[in-house]
């Protein structure tokens, strides 16, 4: 294996991929280093890239009107950044900003779903891992808009 | 001749020696206490006292933390018609306190293990005598996380206590909020968020919880994804408590009297009841 391969097999996200399969991705990937304040995505630009965090931390926003950039969560080391790239129409919907300098993997988005079309092994791995992702960020989502800390319903004494 | 029992049910008086307000607009406020007369009873993190306002009513509160100096503390939110009154209150004043009571948390078991403080909110409040023990003693406890979680950056209770915490090198302090404006330089998103970062290592890790219990339930469901083992893991209920002791049965969970079985539960204690909604 190839030393980006290697750092694949590292991370969490890669666990159980084959060797050949982490060389197929190695292909489309490189590494990236974002400076503190950089943008790694920005809001309704194209989805080219899917990006894997290795070190630092991302916020990502959403801008609102009336309120501007509103910080909806942070990502750390071990954390893909966006699914955009994986379904049309390919834009992000949201800005990420690098807190401090951060370290990603990013690969080539057209070349991945060409990858994961034509080897449906892949494919279905990664897809399988991006909806775990998923799963918990919409339950992490979900459990964020219930207000948990507010006052509780009810006659408290 | 021994010393007779005290009669649990009977308050003893505490001064209020000072008030701190915890937040903005004092919702949530912090009392020191005295005791008037005789020792203090000194509990052990994760009990709880019941506080009586004379003439308004009573409170069960978790101890916030324990003074060297002979003091008690604890912190109040001001969120019922009790703790409404109690928040008019002022330094000199006088309340009466029973206990303390109740299952404290596992700071002696969880000595050579990695230790997981997970709050939420006003959660923090009951975890903040452990963290103060587990400081005290550090030699005894592998590596420490401090994971909390709030509403937004203006609900952060403790503030310049998470500021020392974090300043030193031995204990990994991370807080995170729901909503923030783009002020925040912090994290933002729901605390399991925070857990499933991971940093320890989870076999050989003891978790305590404390929080809304719908932020357990999640934070427990991340702790088991990461590894931490049911009986490893810690949770502070809350429920009625009237009488502290087991005999009015309001704080009733399934088998369990919240006040005298608790506050404090290893996980799989629970887990049989944790999802049934009548509860």
């Amino acid at each position: 294996m190839d030393d980006l391969a290697q750092v694949f097999a590292e991370e969490p996200f890669f666990s159980g991929f084959s060797d050949a399969q982490l060389r197929r991705l190695a292909g489309l990937a490189r590494p990236e280093v974002y400076q503190n304040g950089r943008y790694l995505i920005r809001q309704n630009g194209s989805a080219d890239r899917f990006m894997l965090i290795t070190t630092g931390h991302v916020v990502l926003k959403a801008f609102v009107p009336q309120r501007g950039m509103v910080p909806l969560e942070t990502l750390g080391p071990g954390d893909p950044l966006g699914w955009s790239w994986l379904a049309p129409p390919y834009k992000w919907h949201y800005d990420g900003r690098a807190l401090e300098r951060t370290e990603v993997i990013a690969f080539e988005a057209e070349g991945l779903r060409q990858a994961m079309e034509q080897d449906h092994e892949l494919g279905y791995r990664l897809q399988k891992r991006m909806i775990e992702v998923i799963a918990h960020r919409l339950q992490a989502a979900r459990l964020q808009s219930l207000d948990l800390y507010g006052n509780p319903a009810g006659d408290l004494p | 001749m021994s010393a007779r029992p005290r009669d649990p049910m009977l308050p003893r008086s505490y001064r209020i020696e000072s008030v701190e307000s915890e937040l903005p607009g004092g919702e949530v406020f912090s009392w020191t206490l005295r005791p008037r007369g005789g020792e203090l009873e000194v509990g052990q993190p994760g009990q709880f006292n019941m506080l009586y306002q004379l003439g308004i009513g009573e409170v069960p509160i978790s101890i916030s933390a324990l003074g060297e100096d002979g003091t008690l503390i604890h912190t109040i939110r001001d969120v019922g018609g009790v703790t409404r009154n109690m928040a008019a209150l002022s330094a000199g004043e006088e309340i009466g306190v029973r206990g303390p009571f109740g299952t404290a948390w596992p700071v002696a078991a969880a000595e050579g293990h990695d230790v997981l403080l997970v709050a939420g909110g006003i959660g923090l409040a009951p975890l903040r005598p452990v963290i103060h023990h587990v400081l005290a003693n550090r030699e005894r406890y592998r590596r420490i996380f401090l994971l909390y979680g709030t509403r937004q950056p203006a609900d952060i209770l403790f503030r310049k206590e998470l500021e020392r915490w974090r300043g030193r090198f031995d204990i990994d302090v991370a807080v995170t909020v729901d909503r923030a404006d783009a002020s925040w330089r912090g994290d933002v998103g729901v605390v399991t968020r925070l857990i499933e970062r991971g940093g320890f290592d989870p076999r050989n890790s003891i978790a305590m919880v404390c929080g809304p219990e719908v932020m357990m339930r999640f934070a427990v469901m991340s702790l088991e994804r990461r590894g931490v083992p049911a009986r490893q893991i810690y949770l502070s209920m809350e429920r009625n408590m009237q009488c502290a002791v087991g005999y009015c049965g309001h704080c009733q969970y399934g088998g369990h009297f919240i006040c005298k079985d608790g506050p404090v539960f290893p996980y799989d204690r629970l887990e049989p009841l944790f999802d049934v909604r009548e509860l």
